[in-house]
């Protein structure tokens, strides 16, 4: 079964229709490259896979469970969206961290407000009875992503202090805190200095090593080619291409393809 | 030194009168300011455009012609039913104006922050009480310390128009000692001021000081 089914999707802002029928499905572990020209909907797509826009038309499928299903006209309260939200992470174009809290701060935030709810509700959280027991897991867990996005000894400082790159392997950091089934990313390096990019893109990479489900919106076509296991091209709202990097950037069918890859070995040959 | 004693004593028995009605109306508008910025700042258009001339009509006429309504209309228009205290005016006209004065120091400093912000915080899952609380509230802290100075330093000294309704302020006794051929207790009232507002500054750098930790 595929950890995530999109069906039909459609969404328009007013009369500007940026979403036209996408449908696309991807199984756990694999990435996911969406690339194409500004305004062909990448990003709103990631937004309504968060959550933050809601499509007109379509369903979002998570491990079976039906997330949205826009035709149905379902009550849609806070709690539950939180609820379905936290199956998708997403890393900004521009990090968004907060500014006022440290590194280690910005990544704990989210966890340790969801653990002092859960233990009033529930109890209980990841298995801790404890605020205490709960808060030291946390830290635990946010100390091996700071590992593992090689920032370990940044944990105390804070956004403002650090490089472009830096902060965004913080925002890395603070999505995967959360383990979400399918972590987003809007275009991550292109708020960045071309020397910054590499390590962030080697981040992405070491999470594709680690197994981690995927969906990279993205300018950078060699890194799509390399790391991706499908690529998506979207054109004016529709999926204009799809398939292997192999498929779509070597021997890509469609003429729209072509001429936006002509674009790129133009610009960066 | 008797004369010196005695009128210092006379002045600082005024500046009571600005103190309180400077605290009264601090403590108040502040808090009503912040509801007055939730309504301008709303997406239901009636309330929005209510508050909107509510503030386009207290920042755009004297503060002195908002204490003569306060003071006078209410007698005039109930037959001498109901009548404010000289003091109860002044905190009424006062509280108001300086709400709507911060409401707007308020909205924008809430507008400034980001909508990146309020989206990093709903896609960790947290609640809008949690974004406004955890997230928001410290960089609009931040972003207003410098103009809500401003606003405090000049409430300080705007308290003395309560004179014209015939509150005994500094202002009003330092005038009468000058009426009887004293001028020197004029430049002791502005002593008084100078050394409240200069507290102040330095509080409010302190403060801006403390929120200098983080960048941005």
């Amino acid at each position: 079964m595929s950890i995530l089914n999109v069906e039909n999707i459609q969404k328009s802002f007013g009369k500007n229709e940026v979403l036209k029928n996408i449908s696309f499905s991807l199984e756990k572990g694999e990435v996911l490259a969406i690339i194409g020209s500004s305004g062909s909907g990448k990003t709103t797509l990631l937004r309504c896979l968060n959550f933050l826009e809601t499509p007109d038309k379509g369903r979002i499928i998570v491990n079976g469970e039906t997330l949205l299903d826009a035709d149905k006209n379902t009550k849609r309260n806070e709690k539950e969206i939180r609820r379905k939200r936290l199956h998708f992470g997403l890393v900004f174009q521009s990090f968004n961290l907060f500014p006022q809290y440290s590194v280690i701060s910005n990544i704990s935030l989210a966890p340790l407000l969801m653990a002092k709810e859960q233990l009033k509700n529930e109890g209980e959280y990841m298995g801790e009875k404890t605020y205490r027991a709960a808060a030291e897991k946390i830290r635990e867990n946010v100390l091996s992503l700071l590992k593992k996005v090689g920032l370990s000894e940044k944990k105390d400082e804070y956004p403002g202090n650090l490089s472009g790159g830096q902060q965004q392997r913080v925002a890395i950091a603070r999505a995967l805190a959360l383990d979400p089934d399918v972590l987003c990313f809007d275009e991550p390096t292109s708020a960045l200095d071309p020397e910054l990019t590499g390590e962030v893109l080697n981040v992405i990479r070491g999470l594709k090593s680690s197994d981690s489900t995927m969906i990279v919106v993205t300018h950078e076509i060699e890194f799509a080619r390399d790391v991706a296991d499908k690529i998506i091209f979207m054109d004016s709202g529709v999926i204009a291409e799809e398939g292997t990097p192999q498929e779509v950037i070597i021997n890509p069918k469609n003429p729209r393809t072509r001429e936006f890859l002509a674009r790129f070995n133009q610009n960066f040959s | 030194m008797d004369e010196f004693l005695n009128i210092t004593q006379q002045l600082l028995t005024g500046f009571g009168e600005n103190c309180f009605l400077f605290i009264i109306t601090l403590v108040s508008a502040i808090p009503l300011g912040l509801i007055i910025s939730m309504g301008s700042m709303s997406r239901f258009v009636p309330l929005k455009a209510v508050t909107k001339t509510f503030v386009w009509i207290i920042r755009g006429t004297p503060l002195m012609l908002q204490l003569f309504v306060v003071f006078y209309v209410p007698p005039l228009m109930s037959d001498g039913e109901f009548v404010f205290s000289r003091m109860n005016a002044a905190i009424v006209a006062f509280i108001i104006n300086y709400a709507a004065y911060f409401s707007e120091i308020f909205r924008g400093g809430i507008e400034a922050v980001p909508k990146g912000q309020y989206e990093a915080g709903q896609v960790l899952g947290m609640t809008k009480t949690q974004i406004f609380f955890k997230v928001i509230l410290m960089q609009v802290i931040k972003r207003i310390t410098a103009p809500v100075g401003n606003e405090v330093i000049t409430l300080v000294k705007d308290t003395s128009l309560a004179s014209v309704i015939a509150i005994p302020e500094i202002l009003m006794n330092a005038k009468d000692f000058s009426m009887e051929g004293l001028i020197w207790p004029l430049f002791y009232s502005a002593v008084f001021f100078l050394l409240f507002c200069g507290v102040l500054t330095i509080l409010f750098s302190f403060l801006e000081k403390k929120l200098n930790y983080y960048k941005g």
